[in-house]
């Protein structure tokens, strides 16, 4: 136990900040996942798999020469094709089966797209540098990578395009209607099957933000998906299914958690502290749960 | 009834091939002599595998091409039989007994890294094969008692303990205050271990000592810590990933510290990827190509370095100059036996006492190399931001000067 974070409050606003940056991050491919498993209701075990494939696109043009930050644009525009044609091909086959079924299915994906990607990348470590520079606030004491700021600026921006484009649009109205009875929305005369492909659709292009965003801001390998799957599930049970404000709360949430977990118990607990959280949700959901049976009996 | 004697059949056709196929494989065919190895193609570890095999494929064809082997008065010839064994520990230690009891190797090259050498060692060690590795340098291999495992290289223990003895040395002698911030993984851990002791023979504190767990690639908030506590030393190990973390973070977060150690620098082609970044980064190396270490065959490592890039179109990392060496052992170890007697091979691999150009070979009774010093290199940028790794220490092979303390970020 350290308790260094209390003593100097600097450190508290820094951790504060760093965990809001990085939760925001997090709740950007939080919400994709919410999304399609509100629609879909398949839990995406390749999510971390479709954020780091969009990083690798990021990469690649930063290797070209092109500043890696244009990957915001580009990695959402294959990615989507990507999901869709992940769609057209697995998913639509266990969509309407039981969460089992698509959680073994989208972990076989999973695997899939981390030996490609090691086999088409490589297993080296890499990253896109943006050279953006560094912010310093309250006279040096606490210091914010611009590349940060700059993630959460965008996936906030991405995020409030989604809202808006779910609110006004038809295919938004028509992927809204699925969400809540799929059955119903067929018999009014919406075409499920392809709301199903681009629900899919957005969800890989907001990976592929995410990613691009990650490869500005962390690092990317082939077999570092996983803990943005965690992540992203447990922001989305925290919240709920289709709940937007929720999904951004928990996931800021949920990264001041982390770093505060960090300094206090040490870094190797950071991830088993995130776990331990999950777990007490769990359980205290299902505690409420019960009662509200009680209650209704 | 048609059926079952057409399978009877197919079985034992199958059968009869596997058994000739054992016997063509045995240890030494006609003037051949077979070596195996489970080398990871592909898997996360793929990237270091490579260099592993083509450090191997390199030697075999020079010392092929330069006369073979002298064993009884006949020349033979190196092979190797590789399998891939997917980055994976269990699929390692399959592939090793695939390797020694049906294809009837005797003599085995080690695979990549430290995790899966321990995955492979137990298998070797019960067949009594003898085994010359060049990339498991962990502590724990050599306490174990292996007879039959050697190891050209320096133990993990010893990879930043002269960063260490360095930055006490530049104090004047007195003890220095280490930060230090290592993976969970057995190779970084024993780079933790080998720290320790340095500092409790220097007299060092140890104000920090954060361990990263393997999922992580974020270490702000102990770069705050650092920061806050104005160490003097900031030791990272966490394999490529760690070193590239670091390096960005740092330079993100404009943390200044006077010394920077790590590993893995070299893997992760820092300068490559940071330029001017990573400036002034301290990087232990197992090897450098202008050591002047001298053979026959490669003669010295800028020979060795040129070489291998017309060959290969990469710099060899030094993963792939230690697997050259392993072969040279190997070479060595025969010829002085004058025997393919695996116990007498094991016996004058143990009695090794050489120099190659990858550095000297010298086993202690553990089967670890302790002739070989480990090398500091300095990353070391000009005014248009090339960047090139330098040896810093120790002295003797020194190409430049070490900078110290490193300048502040606002003075940069």
């Amino acid at each position: 136990m350290d308790f260094m974070v209390f003593q100097y409050p600097m450190i508290s606003v820094q951790a504060c900040l760093d965990g809001i940056l990085l939760g925001i991050l997090f709740a950007l491919i939080a919400y994709g996942m919410a999304l399609q498993w509100g629609v879909m209701n398949i839990i995406n075990i390749a999510q971390g798999d479709l954020v780091i494939l969009g990083g690798y696109i990021a990469y690649f043009m930063y290797l070209y020469g092109i500043h890696p930050a244009w990957g915001v644009i580009v990695a959402p525009i294959i990615m989507f094709f990507v999901g869709v044609g992940l769609y057209k091909l697995v998913i639509n086959k266990v969509v309407d089966r039981d969460l089992f079924i698509s959680i073994l299915a989208t972990f076989g994906i999973s695997i899939l797209f981390m030996q490609l990607m090691n086999f088409a990348f490589g297993a080296d470590v890499v990253l896109a540098n943006s050279g953006y520079g560094t912010t310093f606030l309250f006279d040096s004491a606490v210091v914010l990578p611009n590349s940060k700021i700059f993630s959460a600026f965008i996936s906030i921006l991405f995020a409030i395009c989604l809202v808006i484009y779910m609110k006004k649009s038809k295919l938004g109205r028509a992927i809204r209607a699925t969400a809540q009875n799929s059955r119903a929305a067929k018999i009014l005369g919406v075409d499920t099957e392809k709301v199903y492909a681009a629900t899919f659709g957005i969800n890989a292009a907001l990976c592929g933000v995410a990613g691009a965003l990650i490869s500005i801001t962390f690092t990317i390998h082939p077999y570092m998906g996983l803990p943005y799957t965690i992540r992203s599930f447990m922001i989305v049970i925290v919240a709920g299914l289709g709940n937007l404000p929720g999904v951004a709360l928990s996931g800021m949430g949920l990264g001041v958690f982390e770093e505060f977990a960090d300094y206090i118990l040490g870094t190797e607990f950071r991830i088993g502290a995130v776990f331990l959280l999950l777990v007490l949700i769990l359980v205290y959901r299902r505690f409420k749960l019960s009662r509200k049976r009680e209650y209704l009996k | 009834m048609k059926i079952n004697k057409i399978i009877i059949s197919f079985i034992s056709a199958f059968v009869l091939l596997l058994s000739t196929s054992v016997t063509s494989f045995a240890k030494v065919v006609g003037d051949k002599i077979i070596l195996g190895s489970a080398i990871s193609l592909t898997g996360k570890y793929s990237s270091n595998g490579v260099h592993t095999q083509n450090g191997y494929n390199m030697a075999v064809d020079r010392i092929n091409s330069m006369g073979g082997v002298k064993v009884g008065g006949k020349t033979y010839k190196f092979e190797i039989i590789y399998y891939d064994d997917e980055s994976n520990p269990k699929r390692a230690a399959q592939l090793a007994e695939r390797l020694i009891s049906q294809d009837g190797v005797e003599f085995m090259l080690g695979p990549y890294s430290s995790g899966l050498t321990k995955a492979i060692a137990p298998v070797t060690e019960k067949y009594g094969v003898p085994m010359v590795e060049a990339n498991g340098a962990s502590r724990s291999l050599f306490t174990k008692g292996y007879k039959y495992l050697f190891a050209v290289l320096a133990p993990a223990n010893l990879y930043l303990d002269v960063a260490i003895r360095t930055a006490v040395e530049l104090n004047g002698g007195k003890g220095v205050r280490i930060a230090q911030a290592f993976e969970q993984d057995a190779f970084s851990q024993d780079v933790r271990l080998g720290i320790l002791d340095a500092a409790k023979e220097t007299g060092s504190e140890i104000i920090i000592d954060d361990k990263l767990p393997k999922e992580l690639n974020d270490m702000a908030a102990t770069l705050v810590k650092v920061k806050q506590m104005k160490p003097d030393v900031l030791v990272v190990s966490g394999h490529t990933k760690g070193a590239l973390t670091a390096i960005r973070q740092i330079a993100e977060m404009k943390v200044d510290v006077p010394m920077l150690a790590m590993t893995h620098c070299d893997a992760a082609k820092l300068s490559k990827q940071h330029g001017k970044n990573s400036q002034y980064a301290l990087c232990a190396s197992q090897w450098h190509k202008t050591l002047t270490y001298k053979d026959n065959f490669f003669k010295d490592g800028m020979t060795y370095a040129a070489d291998f890039t017309k060959e290969f179109g990469y710099d060899p990392p030094y993963q792939a100059a230690e697997s050259s060496a392993a072969l040279l052992v190997f070479k060595d170890a025969f010829e002085r036996a004058n025997s393919f007697d695996q116990k007498k091979v094991r016996d004058a691999l143990a009695a090794t006492n050489m120099q190659t150009f990858y550095g000297n070979i010298k086993f202690a009774p553990g089967g670890q190399n302790v002739d070989k010093p480990m090398v500091l290199f300095q990353v070391m940028c000009d005014g248009a931001g090339k960047c090139e790794n330098k040896v810093v220490a120790p002295l003797k092979w020194a190409s430049a000067e070490l900078i110290h303390p490193i300048p502040k970020w606002s003075k940069r």
